[in-house]
């Protein structure tokens, strides 16, 4: 996926907004700023699939070599897919940040969380204040 | 100099056969073990254990224990751990016979000499933080915090009020949230200002009659007092909330101000920093808590109390006069075994005893004005975001050599070791980008702040691929955390 067709929260995660027969789908990752701050991954800790999250609540929790972080939920919804593979391959998170490295898919329940996120760019000026 | 032999895997320096002793013959009918004990306690085979000399496994251990850094060997500047010197004076104490010796499950009656140093800590403690009740029962800092919340949490609940939010600001220690959830809160981070400050407005909009505590650290991590602290704390209380101080950083405050002067309802103390107890080695730590007047009845049993002469005297009863209070029908219950982790409190005892209210005042004094003697070398070297004036510690920023030369704090803290100074605290904490946090402790003199500071600059001078590759005098140099964290090898191969 393109960087620039995607949505960005400040807590870094980015999220393609997606609508299909079943509703619309927020499918999400962490930003490739996010995890070169975090340094060597070592551990990620993936939502069960069902499992309802909120916007703004932490869901999911990265481990690199410095701390563990929390991925906050950019929507409100439920859980309908997550990336097995990445256990055993957090290296795709830095290799794919917007494609392979893909965390989890949310049925979008409630739009609100929508309106906090930001376009790349927005996001971008974010990441050099903060670097 | 160097034996890599005697360090090697003790599976590995093994041989069939191999004693530390051999006894002579046994001189009395010897009988079969299955016929001692039932078959279901018998395993099938004998476990695998190395078998060595008595030298080897000396060696072994001896040259290991050396190739480790302590307070003992080196200056030790862990920010946020206070690794101060721990007195021998303290050991000695700790060990004598009296103390040492006695099992927990004695009557009362034979222990009142280590009852009486138990409840002098209490009281000692409970001053130091101006709060009235004091448990020694938590096993560590963390523990200490979990206690306090399940106090403020019965607290609560007898009051008939449900509160779940518990707020922590995000200059405070790392167990904070940890301890909130464990207690069955749920954690709500509180911004700081780019001054290392509690932000106001943020705290404001936060409070309601849903906030049950705001943990503070204050010190903050950042070595900095809080300014707004008692009208942090003055804002908490008017929406019924309690105020918990993380006591981890009370070097930096003891006899000068008080926790409970200040606000705070609850506090843990660290005594294996504070109070210089040993960090390991010597034992495991312990987490006191104190607390106001009105929380005492919820405090972990049992505690220590003085039985009042009077009543003594009126019935007739002899002493004991310390007892453990077990009765205390509105407690938590009790979060520890026995009297709690009573080795490390009676080096945190003597220690007390050692230096008394003059001296625990001199010793915060000379804590801050040796973090801030080494603070106005460091910054000239490193910026230090948050910097002019510091507590017990400061936090340098490894940023804009991370930019310039590529070089990072972990650079710096690995190159470090090979002039003989144990590494600072990095990473940590996350507020600050590439942090290096840096806590002389009172221990040291001006010459050692002055080396340090002094290979500091020759350190940042010196090629960045000499500091990628460092260290380079230690036994091993840099581990593959990332593997050692996913593919740990926690048995030997033969197991």
């Amino acid at each position: 996926m393109n960087q620039d067709d995607l949505l960005f929260a400040k807590t870094h995660e980015w999220v393609a907004i997606t609508t299909e027969d079943e509703g619309r789908f927020a499918t999400l990752g962490l930003s490739a700023f996010a995890v070169e701050e975090l340094s060597d991954l070592v551990f990620i800790e993936l939502p069960e699939v069902g499992r309802q999250v909120k916007a703004e609540e932490p869901f999911c929790e990265v481990e690199s070599v410095k701390a563990v972080s929390d991925l906050y939920a950019p929507v409100s919804g439920e859980v309908v897919a997550v990336n097995d593979t990445l256990p055993d391959a957090l290296e795709t998170l830095k290799e794919d940040p917007y494609g392979a490295g893909w965390i989890a898919k949310i049925r979008i329940t409630d739009d609100a969380g929508l309106t906090h996120l930001m376009d790349y760019k927005t996001y971008q000026r974010q990441c050099e204040e903060e670097g | 100099m160097k034996n890599t032999q005697d360090t090697e895997l003790l599976f590995d320096l093994s041989r069939p056969g191999r004693r530390a002793a051999r006894l002579p013959a046994c001189d009395v009918p010897e009988r079969p073990l299955s016929e001692l004990l039932p078959s279901t306690a018998l395993a099938q085979t004998p476990p695998n254990l190395p078998e060595l000399s008595e030298p080897q496994v000396v060696r072994h251990f001896v040259n290991l224990s050396t190739q480790n850094m302590s307070v003992d060997t080196h200056f030790y500047p862990l920010g946020s751990c206070t690794m101060k010197y721990n007195p021998k004076r303290n050991e000695r104490a700790a060990s004598l016979p009296g103390l040492a010796d006695l099992h927990p499950y004695q009557p009362d009656s034979t222990l009142q000499g280590i009852l009486q140093i138990l409840y002098e800590l209490q009281e000692m403690l409970q001053e130091i933080s101006g709060l009235a009740a004091c448990s020694l029962q938590p096993a560590a800092g963390a523990h200490g915090e979990l206690a306090a919340l399940l106090v403020a949490s019965a607290y609560f609940r007898d009051l008939g009020q449900k509160r779940s939010i518990v707020l922590v600001p995000d200059n405070a220690h790392g167990t904070n949230p940890a301890s909130a959830t464990m207690a069955g809160f749920q954690t709500v981070s509180i911004k700081t200002t780019s001054a290392g400050f509690v932000d106001m407005a943020e705290l404001t909009a936060h409070l309601s009659e849903q906030v049950a505590v705001l943990m503070i650290t204050n010190p903050s991590t950042l070595g900095l007092f809080e300014p707004n602290m008692r009208q942090i704390a003055d804002q908490v209380h008017a929406v019924g909330g309690l105020v918990y101080l993380d006591g981890a950083n009370m070097n930096a405050i003891l006899g000068i101000t008080r926790p409970g002067d200040f606000g705070a309802d609850m506090q843990h103390y660290n005594p294996h920093k504070t109070f210089s107890g040993p960090h390991g080695g010597g034992g495991p730590g312990a987490g006191p808590i104190c607390v106001t007047e009105r929380l005492a009845p919820y405090l972990p049993v049992p505690l220590v109390v003085r039985q009042n002469e009077q009543d003594l005297q009126k019935n007739g009863d002899s002493p004991p006069v310390y007892r453990l209070d077990f009765s205390r029908p509105k407690s938590i219950g009790q979060v520890r075994a026995f009297f709690g982790n009573v080795g490390v409190l009676l080096r945190a005892y003597a220690y007390l005893r050692t230096h008394g209210p003059e001296g625990l005042r001199r010793v915060a004094e000379n804590a801050v004005l040796n973090a801030n003697y080494l603070l106005s070398r460091v910054k000239t070297m490193l910026p230090v975001p948050q910097g002019d004036r510091c507590m017990h510690e400061f936090v340098a920023s490894a940023a804009q050599l991370k930019a310039e030369k590529n070089i990072s704090a972990m650079d710096i803290a690995k190159r470090l070791l090979d002039y003989g100074f144990h590494a600072p605290t990095v990473y940590f904490p996350l507020t600050v980008a590439e942090a290096i946090m840096i806590e002389p402790t009172e221990s040291e003199g001006k010459q050692t702040l002055d080396a340090f500071a002094e290979v500091l600059s020759h350190i940042l001078q010196e090629d960045p691929q000499l500091l990628h590759d460092a260290p380079h005098t230690t036994s091993i140099s840099r581990p593959d955390e990332v593997r050692a964290a996913r593919h740990p090898i926690l048995s030997h191969p033969e197991e």
